[in-house]
């Protein structure tokens, strides 16, 4: 890209934010911070890159390489956040500036970039990471530097810290509600699992396995495990085919995903009739697959776009005005957009920019504003959130058709799933 | 080059420019944040190293490197987990005293072939031996059977492949994708802060000429005059009485060794170990920062491999987006333009100004590049 | 594993099997026909050849797009179009590929492969730059999805059956043209002894540089198939890369009979292995076996005899 085109882009962007602004009242709403002037060694007294009108903080997400793909969603809503937070008076009377890093889909420059950010740059907080892969690797150096991470991916689990605040959702909350759902409604007994081969998928299809056996008292008559990226599934269709599950569970990712949709239809089991739920395809994903190949599955997820209440629409409008009309939203993106907020509330709640303070004053912190409904910080740093089962529509689209009653509560450390 | 001493003059210099650089320019100038990141590049120089006398030397172009960085690195990774993973550390498993990935796939002892690594001098045994021991396979497999150049650079890519599916799917005992992170102690020794990264690099940096020194015996001694030649007719060393192969073996071993050497080293900088630098890619990267430094070289390889890795970090930070396209470009450039790198720039421009400059005519500016590649046959 | 199912099911799984072991050879065939020529006939090794694949499959994408909004009407015939353009898009890149990279190196094979590695860093990234970072979908006519009933448990996926037909008819224009048109006496002449072909008066030059792009051509179809099955996305083509050189060098380069040959039984040993045990573990065990048995027969399947 030439420079001339650089600039291009981003008065483009520009031009979009303000846009964008014009459907900021719904979360005007949100109460604004008092405009006093807080001095800037009250807020801040660890050192951070705090000054008497600006707060950095860091993206830190992959631009480039394998992941961008799915990263990119997460950049986009971080940005919108960001400015939406600051056209509304920043945070602590603050300006948000953002540096942002690029993780380039691999673990070791997500830790290195990490470190730039909270050693070199100060940033008072961290919007972060997507694979399970970057967070293990960025963690140590969040907790050995204290810095804050805001993490937006549903992921297996297993993990607290006291610097990450998971925004997304943990595999619990996740998964047992959908197969729940399922159990019920379709009399669902038989389930054959099929996932990509890392340990997001291996976990969860482990917490599902506990659930259906013990819980639903089904069965699960296959577990099959792809290489990442494999496009070929016509063996595993086979076996699809022989023993004839009421239910095909998948936490396929990426690029498969596409293959297997398309090979799914192509060999004849119609979605419509076939049960399947899958924890890895969100409006992102559609995209790729296309609608034609995957309408009539099912979806487990905390957000979709299509969601009828007013904040949504106001986000959705948003993001659509600053990126884009064509753009989609999945359930991470939107997981994306509830770093930036959470953090400007925790650090008013707190006070202060101390990554101490807000760590402290996480637990308990709520957000009203959030695309998906209201949510709250949970004493172990994840989201007190609802599970959604939602259907895919011809046009990439989900309907809703079941969400939990109450906010269903994160269990990092499931008891009896182990 | 005839004489037998295992440095002459010209690169007597430059060995000592590099230390100068490495030992007190880099460590005056740079925080410690950056010093770490020179350390992590400087892990891969191992890597460079090793090419240069199996490939540029030995004309064996190995896509597989990753392999060898990959099994010293888990080597190293193992030890460092297992004293993280103490009973102490790990109360909140089902199974304390096992690594936490192990506890998350329900496993409940230790397996065998982790047990071991509890020792220190088994772990730098293995270091050394399991890299060596799989290379002397593949290599006694492969150029006995006279396979060569681009069937043997396919191979060891499959190689990659095969180690990186293997170590992603059995991860209840490798840490699958994660790889094995959260490295914190060596011998008690905490690993972590900032001093006792600027020991470890200066401990890293002490390893690295170690084995520049080895590979300038190697490069100086009949061996490696018979490797050169190997390369460029070998047949005719083959009608010599040579035996081709076990030369080939050798010089595949060696390269094997160093990337495992660096491949701990990463382990014990970065605090890290991952399947990523198993793969093909990272074995492409490799070949790469030899062939910018130049592969005849085996100091263009070090600064190479730094040159590279600092253009990715700065580039990447500022123009994400440009940095594919440069990178693109670079391999092609040097290629085309460059076959011989940064040190055949050197020897052909460079040092003959700077001789004109100093004396009129009495150095040997050779002593860096060597002979021109472009007109050298492949091995096959 | 069987006892609980009838002899009817596993009759039909058993058709059904040894249907998704023939799509997986024809894919193997349609990924490695183009390389088997640029890297059996020329000895380079093109590394961009994924991206190459890519290609064809965004030029698919956009013909697609164009259909439905300008000719929705022809939208059911825009596929065989769409594989013309990318065979086109395909070669012309290769052609400038070859004038501009390639023929600077084909005395140094091992630097084609570094040369090509850069270039497919740049194309990935122009894909990401003009096509955006995410997959883009590709629609297919409404005849290409779904399945031929054949009985009430046997169903032949039709995207399947047109990948078969696509690889059969590409590989008959291929042996058609290598072994009976007098260009592929011209390239196989300069294979054999490229100063004797000059000799005798064959612009060896102008040969390559159309060898060159009929394999990337033929790469571009091959993409443009693979919208059928795969997904399309600016790192898409490096899935491919791997197995199809090994499906090339298991063949023995050179022999078109070698590349078919090694296709099928690297397919079939694939599928077969993936029903009974994981789709990891049955990569694994392929990709040994492969890796294996060319250690004990280095030259490949079929090995042509050439004086080097």
């Amino acid at each position: 890209m030439s420079e001339d085109e650089a600039k291009g882009l981003q008065s483009a962007f520009r031009r979009k934010l303000l846009m964008g602004m014009a459907a900021l009242p719904a979360i005007g709403l949100l109460p604004r911070p008092s405009l006093a002037d807080v001095p800037t060694s009250v807020v801040n007294t660890t050192g951070l890159a705090v000054t008497d009108t600006e707060v950095t903080v860091g993206i830190l997400h992959s631009a480039t390489g394998t992941m961008a793909i799915s990263e990119t969603g997460s950049i986009e809503s971080e940005k919108l956040a960001i400015e939406q937070i600051n056209a509304a008076g920043g945070v602590l009377g603050r300006k948000i500036k953002f540096i942002q890093e690029d993780g380039a889909s691999d673990w070791p420059t997500f830790a290195e970039k990490a470190k730039k950010l909270l050693v070199n740059d100060k940033v008072a907080a961290i919007m972060g990471c997507w694979t399970s892969a970057s967070r293990k690797a960025v963690l140590p150096v969040v907790e050995q530097y204290n810095g804050m991470l805001y993490y937006p991916t549903f992921y297996e689990g297993l993990e607290q810290s006291k610097n990450v605040i998971y925004t997304g959702q943990e595999a619990t909350q996740q998964i047992l509600a959908g197969l729940n759902w399922v159990n019920k409604e379709k009399g669902a007994k038989s389930f054959f699992f099929i996932g990509s081969d890392y340990i997001w998928p291996r976990t969860s299809n482990k917490i599902a396995r506990k659930h259906v056996e013990n819980v639903l008292k089904g069965k699960v008559v296959g577990e099959e495990y792809y290489p990442l990226g494999n496009t070929q599934f016509n063996s595993v269709i086979n076996k699809i085919k022989l023993t004839k599950p009421d239910v095909i569970f998948t936490d396929v990712v990426g690029g498969s995903n596409v293959a297997f949709y398309k090979q799914l239809k192509a060999a004849g089991i119609d979605l419509s009739k076939q049960t399947l739920l899958t924890i890895s395809v969100t409006e992102d994903e559609i995209d790729g697959i296309g609608g034609e190949n995957i309408a009539g599955a099912y979806a487990c997820m905390k957000y979709f776009q299509s969601l009828d209440n007013p904040n949504n629409k106001a986000f959705v409008a948003a993001f659509k005005k600053m990126w884009g009309e064509k753009t989609v939203i999945g359930d991470v993106t939107q997981a994306a957009y509830l770093g930036p907020w959470l953090w400007k509330l925790t650090v008013e709640k707190a006070g202060s920019f101390d990554v101490d303070k807000v760590a402290a004053a996480s637990p308990g912190v709520e957000f009203k504003g959030a695309p998906e409904g209201y949510v709250r910080i949970h004493e172990n740093h994840h989201l007190w959130s609802k599970t959604r089962v939602g259907r895919a529509k011809l046009d990439g689209q989900f309907e809703l058709v079941y969400e939990t009653a109450d906010l269903v509560e994160p269990d990092p450390f499931p008891k009896g799933y182990q | 080059m005839t004489d037998n001493r295992f440095v002459n003059k010209s690169e007597l210099i430059g060995i000592l420019l590099l230390a100068a650089l490495l030992v007190v320019i880099l460590p005056l100038f740079l925080d410690v944040f950056r010093l770490n990141l020179v350390a992590k590049y400087l892990t891969y120089a191992f890597v460079a190293l090793g090419l240069v006398i199996c490939w540029g030397y030995g004309g064996i172009l190995s896509l597989g490197q990753g392999v060898f960085f990959g099994l010293g690195g888990y080597c190293m990774a193992m030890f460092l987990k297992l004293e993280a993973s103490s009973v102490e550390n790990t109360k909140i498993q089902s199974t304390p005293g096992i690594p936490d990935f192990m506890d998350w796939n329900q496993i409940t002892a230790l397996p065998m072939f982790w047990k071991p690594f509890h020792s220190l001098t088994f772990t730098v045994i293995a270091i050394v031996l399991v890299p060596g021991l799989f290379a002397l396979i593949i290599g006694a497999a492969m150029f006995k059977r006279r396979v060569g150049g681009t069937y043997f650079a396919i191979i060891t890519q499959a190689v990659a492949a095969i180690l990186t599916i293997l170590i992603v799917g059995q991860q209840g005992y490798t840490g699958g994708i994660n790889g094995m992170t959260d490295l914190r102690t060596l011998k008690g020794w905490d690993i972590r802060p900032d001093h006792a990264k600027i020991v470890l690099y200066f401990f890293e940096v002490g390893c690295l000429f170690v084995c520049i020194f080895i590979a300038q015996f190697i490069r100086h001694s009949k061996l490696g005059r018979i490797l050169v030649a190997m390369r460029d007719k070998e047949d005719r060393v083959r009608f010599s009485g040579y035996s081709v192969a076990n030369f080939k073996i050798f010089a595949f071993c060696v390269s094997a060794v160093f990337a495992a050497i660096g491949g701990a080293m990463f382990a014990l900088n970065v605090g890290f170990m991952s399947p990523s630098f198993v793969g093909i890619v990272p074995s492409i990267e490799m070949v790469i920062y030899t062939a910018v430094g130049g592969r005849l070289s085996i100091l263009g390889a070090i600064y190479g491999t730094l040159l590279v890795n600092f253009a990715k970090t700065s580039l990447s930070e500022s123009f994400p987006e440009l940095w594919l396209f440069g990178l693109g470009g670079l391999f092609i450039a040097v290629v085309l333009a460059f076959p011989n790198g940064l040190a055949g720039i050197w020897g052909d421009y460079i040092a003959p100004q700077i001789a004109r400059l100093f004396n009129s005519g009495n150095s040997k500016p050779g002593g860096w590049a060597g002979k021109p590649v472009a007109d050298s046959t492949p091995a096959e | 594993m069987f006892g609980d199912y009838s002899i009817g099911d596993l009759g039909s799984i058993f058709v059904m099997q040894g249907f998704a072991g023939l799509i997986l050879f024809s894919v193997y065939v349609l990924m490695a026909l183009g390389l088997a020529i640029i890297f059996g006939q020329m000895g380079v090794i093109n590394m961009a050849h994924g991206e190459f694949m890519i290609l064809g499959a965004y030029v698919t994408w956009m013909t697609s797009n164009v259909f439905q909004a300008y000719l929705p009407g022809l939208f059911a015939g825009y596929f065989f179009l769409a594989m013309i353009l990318a065979f086109i898009a395909s070669g012309a890149l290769g052609m400038l590929v070859e004038w501009a990279l390639i023929r600077h190196l084909y005395k140094r094979p091992l630097d084609t492969l570094l040369a090509t590695w850069g270039l497919s860093l740049i194309l990935q990234q122009a894909y990401r730059s003009v096509f955006g970072a995410r997959e883009v979908g590709v629609e297919l006519p409404q005849w290409m999805l779904g399945s031929l009933h054949v009985t009430d448990s046997i169903e032949v996926p039709i995207n399947g059956i047109f990948v078969m037909c696509l690889t059969v008819l590409i590989t008959l224009a291929v042996a058609y043209i290598m072994y009976k048109s007098r260009w592929g006496r011209q390239v196989r002449a300069v294979v054999q002894n490229r100063v004797m072909a000059g000799a005798v008066g064959i612009n060896t030059e102008k040969v390559d540089r159309y060898t060159f792009a009929l394999g990337c051509g033929i790469a571009g179809v091959a993409g443009s198939a693979f919208t059928m099955i795969g997904s399309t996305g600016p790192t898409s083509g490096q899935l491919y890369i791997v197995d199809t050189f090994l499906v090339v060098v298991f063949g023995g380069a050179a022999s078109l009979l070698g590349t078919i040959a090694s296709a099928f039984s690297i397919s079939q040993t694939q599928s077969t292995l993936e029903f009974f045990m994981s789709g990891s573990m049955a990569k694994v065990l392929t990709l040994l076996a492969v890796v294996g048995i060319l250690m004990l027969r280095p030259q490949g399947l079929f090995a042509l005899k050439v004086r080097k």
